[in-house]
């Protein structure tokens, strides 16, 4: 293979790297290596993570229905990456560029005795890519809670993850993708805001949309059944944040040590802010906005974790943490049913964080993309950060509401009304979440 | 006086709950609680057929004045029951109530549910 691949989400450091050939290639990198498995083992962390923080957020009839979403993704993408996920996202470009194919890696063949130029062995790669592949449908999932079935749960990730996330990973972070080599140093997108957040966020919002909303919403109460689940979902999701983005430098370096710093730095601003809103708007701090804000600070800061310093990491996580919370007031006006929000905080943080980052990027970014294209600023940067934005969100939306429609169509999406008053817990899986209500 | 017990399928409750209000009893106590009738519910727990000997159910009760009976059972029995009726609906106890006290004021009797 003589074709170049990215090692990741670099677009802010520079080029992707010759694959140079089996035998001669670089040489393993025991400590690069080394937090490349950590990190790959903290982001499959996260999504027990999220299953916990949506499980606790639906009511007590459905907690097992919406935690096996996750899980589902777990074992469907996990799967499925392996089988072509890995060869649609980083294969070279065919189609003109629309997605990356390559039939070597179909079952991961090809790199067997692979060792990427940063000292990395290319599996470890494969797999660290292949655990965002099952956290970004994992996140729609909260949109459509309590409503949807697992049939056509299935099959709708299965859909998603090919037609909507593979092609988008592959222009992002693909060497030869469109998005990757816009403008001086690329569209900056370090650990997912568009490839994850923004397109998991509006495909939920579409999805929501195109199911439409849960039986008596929103003239019901529907209270989450257990805080502490979401509360510990949270906290996995902080820890597993820094294998995502943090690892997402394919590095141990000190690029890793900057994204590690930024994501702690903004998760802990994010929950403030959430929380200050709250005590001032209505006088009790919750643990459920304190989990919010933990989210929305994590969401802003993943396509910024490269580019910005601890100061605008602050700045953006308080910015998304207002936003988020404006866009869940908007949506309770509006009436719309995204149920746990996963438009409201993954949709909304990642576009406030793939535009707001464009403002607080370091100098010696700035004068790396000067030495590319002289007279490179903040103007021309926000211009090629809109044009990924805007193009994942029409893409997204577009190929989402096509697979819903279809899905809908010929295997059902949507449980009907007697089972979802029942709950899903107990009609699709014959089981309860919780023994201690049942005395048996 | 009357004390009203229903034993409803967990399902039923929203749906008993709506009609309820609409028929202004909005005074109700709920609980979740777990026994055994005749229905039998048969759970598959790793490929393995099991029958719990509990199964869930929930408990509303109701104290009303005497009018309010008919309406209250009338209504929690159409609410509560699947279609034609199966086994597992559930049952209504209906009860004589000695003594009802509110007691915020201490007022006693009819006037105080």
């Amino acid at each position: 293979m003589t074709w170049k691949r990215t090692l990741g989400c670099v677009a802010a450091f520079g080029v992707g790297f010759p694959l140079l050939a089996q035998g001669s290639g670089p040489v393993n990198d025991s400590g690069a290596t080394a937090w490349m498995l950590t990190s790959t083992t903290l982001v499959l962390l996260m999504v027990p993570g999220l299953a916990m923080f949506y499980g606790g957020l639906v009511r007590t009839k459905n907690v097992l229905g919406t935690m096996m979403h996750s899980f589902a993704a777990m074992a469907v993408v996990g799967v499925l990456w392996a089988v072509l996920g890995y060869a649609l996202s980083f294969g070279p470009n065919v189609l003109g560029g629309l997605i990356g194919w390559s039939r070597g890696l179909v079952l991961l063949r090809s790199i067997d005795h692979t060792i990427l130029p940063a000292g990395v062995p290319e599996y470890a790669f494969a797999m660290f890519q292949g655990k965002f592949a099952i956290i970004t449908p994992a996140l729609i999932a909260g949109a459509v809670a309590e409503r949807i079935s697992f049939r056509g749960w299935v099959v709708f990730i299965t859909l998603w993850v090919i037609f909507v996330y593979c092609p988008l990973c592959h222009w992002v972070w693909a060497s030869d993708g469109y998005f990757y080599n816009l403008g001086a140093k690329g569209a900056i997108d370090f650990a997912g805001g568009t490839v994850v957040h923004i397109s998991s966020g509006v495909a939920g919002l579409a999805l929501a949309l195109f199911l439409g909303a849960r039986h008596g919403y929103p003239k019901t109460a529907m209270a989450p059944n257990n805080l502490t689940f979401t509360l510990i979902g949270a906290g996995l999701l902080w820890v597993g944040w820094f294998g995502f983005n943090a690892g997402s430098s394919i590095a141990s370096n000190l690029d890793t040590a900057r994204a590690l710093t930024v994501t702690q730095v903004a998760a802990a601003t994010g929950a403030l802010t959430w929380v200050l809103i709250e005590t001032i708007r209505d006088d009790k701090p919750t643990s459920l906005g304190m989990a919010s804000g933990i989210l929305a600070g994590l969401v802003v800061i993943t396509p910024a974790a490269g580019v910005v310093q601890v100061g605008g990491a602050m700045a953006l996580a308080a910015i998304a943490s207002c936003c988020c919370f404006g866009m869940i007031l908007l949506k309770n006006r509006l009436g719309y049913d995204d149920s746990l929000d996963a438009f409201g905080i993954h949709g909304t943080g990642g576009i406030v964080g793939a535009l707001g980052l464009t403002f607080f990027i370091r100098d010696s970014w700035w004068a790396e993309a000067a030495a590319k294209a002289p007279g490179w600023g903040i103007l021309s940067q926000l211009k090629v950060q809109v044009f990924a934005v805007g193009s994942t969100i029409v893409f997204s939306v577009c190929m989402t509401l096509l697979i819903a429609f279809l899905v809908e169509k010929f295997v059902g999406l949507r449980v009907n009304e007697a089972v979802e008053k029942t709950g899903l817990d107990h009609e699709i899986h014959g089981e309860r979440a919780y023994g201690l209500n049942n005395l048996n | 006086m009357k004390l009203i017990t229903a034993i409803i399928p967990e399902e039923k409750l929203d749906e008993v709950r709506e009609a309820l209000i609409e028929a202004e009893i909005e005074r109700i106590t709920v609980a979740r609680v777990s026994g055994h009738g005749r229905q039998q519910e048969i759970v598959v727990q790793r490929g393995k057929k099991v029958v719990p000997n509990l199964i869930p159910k929930v408990q509303i009760t109701i104290a009303c004045n005497d009018e309010f009976e008919d309406i209250t059972v009338d209504t929690i029995v159409r609410t509560a029951r699947h279609g034609e009726g199966a086994v597992g609906d559930g049952k209504i106890f209906v009860q004589d109530l000695k003594e009802c006290v509110r007691i915020r004021t201490g007022e006693r009797g009819g006037q105080a549910i």
